[in-house]
């Protein structure tokens, strides 16, 4: 994929009553990506989105899209639309109207609007609910009506604010396909923010973890699901045991007094490092074939695997399987080389791990 | 049993406190005799030569002008300041409601007479204009009291939603964020307006020589002497005020009605 870049971020920093919300961000949309930022609630997923709307304007840094400066740009001159978490139809207009709304402004012929409100009708499956009145539909309804009433404005990206939050579960992924069909349809770039990791995992094509208003770490969901590169990352996407340990030399770790052979190189001898290890990851087996043992301490039946916590060298690991080893007995525990992943220490919490950005 | 005669009659007790003498006015206006205390027979003129009395038709139409011309200016400015209010921090607006919900409460002569006072102090002549200045000033209280509910219930996305589909931010005004907050603007110009005309002891003293309302001059008529005019004149100013409010009132239900549907 050589796309152009779409949008850039350049040095973006944005403060609220002095308290630092976005510090020094630096972030690239490429054309026809799906994007997702993802962070826990508060991390300034929402503040991003909304600079690159037109809603909030940065402090220091510039916002360039497509060449062009638009940093100080209001929001109804920029060429791109937002799909907001409480979906913000105009109550008192019908869909059909809400559709139309910005057509209308841009003076299109009745002609055009009407087949462009027919058209994304269809485009969202609710093809004969242009009389109705917004009230009227269910939430889920309500959020594909704000999708087509973004999208017949034609823009070149698409911004979404956690536009799934607000339904459950078995709506929310259904929907999820649909918005990725959606996006292949329109062939169009997608800027999506979630706190839910699922929901990046299955959505995105890049995924932008944000922590405390830093980039912790951006690249594909493989990438970032595979090869965390911190503890935040690792911690936030996925269950995973992740635990202080040494790095021997390369291509061999010491995790709680075990020296566990693994692929990573470059961290120095003897130095401190921090290793996750997915629960999939973990292979139970005979004791005297672990590289350590230890004994099972719970087990609870999952549907596809069981999950277990073995207590070994003072440590709870969390390990998934499909074989049942009962609570009580010794089992040994191994690890292949590539299954483990090495982290740099942090120096601190806000400290940014990504030095080169691997889009 | 016993409770539900007991909250019966007191219920009775009440409604023949509150309206005896409203009731007794309202007989009055129809009584063919010029006594209080005889019924002469049933008579409308009274409300015939009302409407032959030229001080009152002007007292009429002073009033109307009053309520009307204090309603739709105490509305625009409400509503702006509502607005205003709304996108405030919320400290400061707590403040802000707290400072104009005051005059609500406070007792309209010290209201009236403060007013004058004021009109005095800048050497602003007494007269209709000063009537209208006060009649605006304590109707914006009202005004905010039913737009604010409606804007806090807006979702603040409508408008940057209209703003991002390519609205100008006047335009996003009055396409989306005013028809929401229409109901409540409505509603506080009508009770701007029966504010206004049931007002009698502002008007009183902002008034100048020879400027009346209704309610004063009723005042100024039974310092005379009691005609029975007078009754048929504050029936009919009782019935409008009560209609209104009564419309006032359905309209809130029929909105709070659709709302929680
Ligand atoms: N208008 C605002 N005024 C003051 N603080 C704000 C404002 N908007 C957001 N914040 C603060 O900025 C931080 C990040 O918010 P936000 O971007 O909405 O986070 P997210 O979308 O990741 O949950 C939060 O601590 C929030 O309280
Ligand atoms: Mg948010």
């Amino acid at each position: 994929m050589v796309n152009n870049k779409l949008i850039d971020l350049i040095n973006i920093s944005k403060s609220y009553n002095g308290n630092v919300i976005i510090d020094d961000l630096n972030l690239y949309v490429r054309e026809n990506e799906f994007l997702t930022f993802l962070g826990p609630s508060g991390c300034g997923k929402t503040t991003t989105l909304r600079m690159i709307g037109g809603f909030e304007t940065p402090d220091q840094g510039k916002i360039i899209f497509d060449g062009k400066d638009i940093t100080k740009l209001p929001p109804n001159e920029r060429q791109l639309n937002t799909v907001f978490q409480k979906y913000a139809l105009f109550t008192h207009m019908t869909i059909a109207e809400n559709i139309a709304f910005g057509l209308k402004i841009k003076k299109k012929s009745k002609a055009y609007i009407d087949d462009k409100i027919k058209y994304a009708l269809k485009l969202v499956n609710l093809e004969d609910y242009g009389n109705r009145m917004p009230d009227s539909l269910s939430g889920g309804q309500q959020q594909r009506i704000a999708i087509a009433r973004a999208i017949v404005n034609e823009p070149k990206v698409l911004l979404l604010d956690e536009p799934l939050g607000a339904l459950d579960l078995k709506l929310r992924q259904d929907m999820q396909y649909e918005l990725i069909r959606l996006k292949n349809e329109l062939g169009i770039t997608f800027i999506y923010v979630t706190h839910d990791q699922e929901e990046a995992l299955t959505m995105s094509d890049t995924i932008m973890v944000m922590n405390k208003g830093y980039i912790q770490q951006i690249g594909t969901p493989e990438k970032i699901y595979n090869e965390p590169e911190n503890a935040f990352v690792a911690d936030f996407i996925g269950e995973s045991n992740i635990i202080g340990a040494t790095m021997v030399r390369d291509r061999l770790v010491n995790i709680l007094g075990a020296n566990f052979p693994c692929v990573d190189e470059g961290f120095g001898e003897n130095k401190p490092v921090d290793v996750v290890i997915r629960p999939e990851d973990i292979d139970l087996v005979a004791p005297e074939d672990g590289i350590i043992t230890g004994r099972v301490t719970s087990l609870i039946f999952k549907g596809v695997h069981y999950e277990m916590d073995v207590m070994a060298n003072g440590y709870e690991w969390l390990v998934h399987s499909t074989d049942l080893s009962p609570v009580g007995s010794e089992v040994g525990l191994k690890v292949d080389p590539f299954d483990i992943q090495i982290m740099k220490k942090p120096e601190s919490d806000d400290e940014e791990a990504v030095v080169n950005n691997e889009q | 049993m016993v409770k539900k005669i007991a909250g019966k009659l007191y219920v009775s007790l009440i409604i023949l406190f509150l309206y005896a003498p409203i009731l007794v006015l309202i007989v009055l206006s129809f009584n063919k005799s010029k006594s209080r205390n005889k019924w002469g027979g049933f008579t409308l003129e009274w409300y015939q030569s009302l409407f032959k009395n030229d001080d009152i038709m002007t007292a009429l139409y002073t009033t109307l002008i009053i309520a009307f011309l204090s309603a739709i200016i105490a509305t625009i400015i409400g509503t702006a300041a509502s607005i205003g209010m709304n996108s405030m921090k919320k400290v400061p607006r707590t403040i802000m409601m707290g400072v104009t919900n005051i005059p609500m409460l406070n007792a309209d002569i010290v209201t009236g007479i403060s007013l004058m006072l004021l009109f005095v102090a800048v050497n602003y002549t007494l007269g209709f204009s000063s009537v209208l200045l006060a009649h605006i000033t304590f109707n914006i209280p009202y005004v905010i009291l039913s737009v604010m509910p409606r804007l806090k219930q807006t979702n603040k996305n409508t408008y940057e939603a209209a703003l991002d589909l390519g609205a100008s931010p006047m335009k996003a005004f009055f396409k989306v964020v005013f028809p929401d907050i229409m109901p409540g603007v409505i509603s506080g110009f009508m009770l701007a307006f029966t504010m206004s005309l049931d007002d009698f002891i502002i008007t009183h003293f902002t008034r100048g020589a020879g400027v009346n309302t209704l309610s004063t001059k009723i005042y100024a008529e039974t310092r005379k002497g009691i005609k029975p005019e007078m009754y048929a004149l504050s029936t009919l100013l009782f019935v409008s005020v009560l209609l209104l409010l009564v419309i006032i009132n359905r309209r809130n239900d029929s909105i709070s009605k659709k709302r929680s549907m």
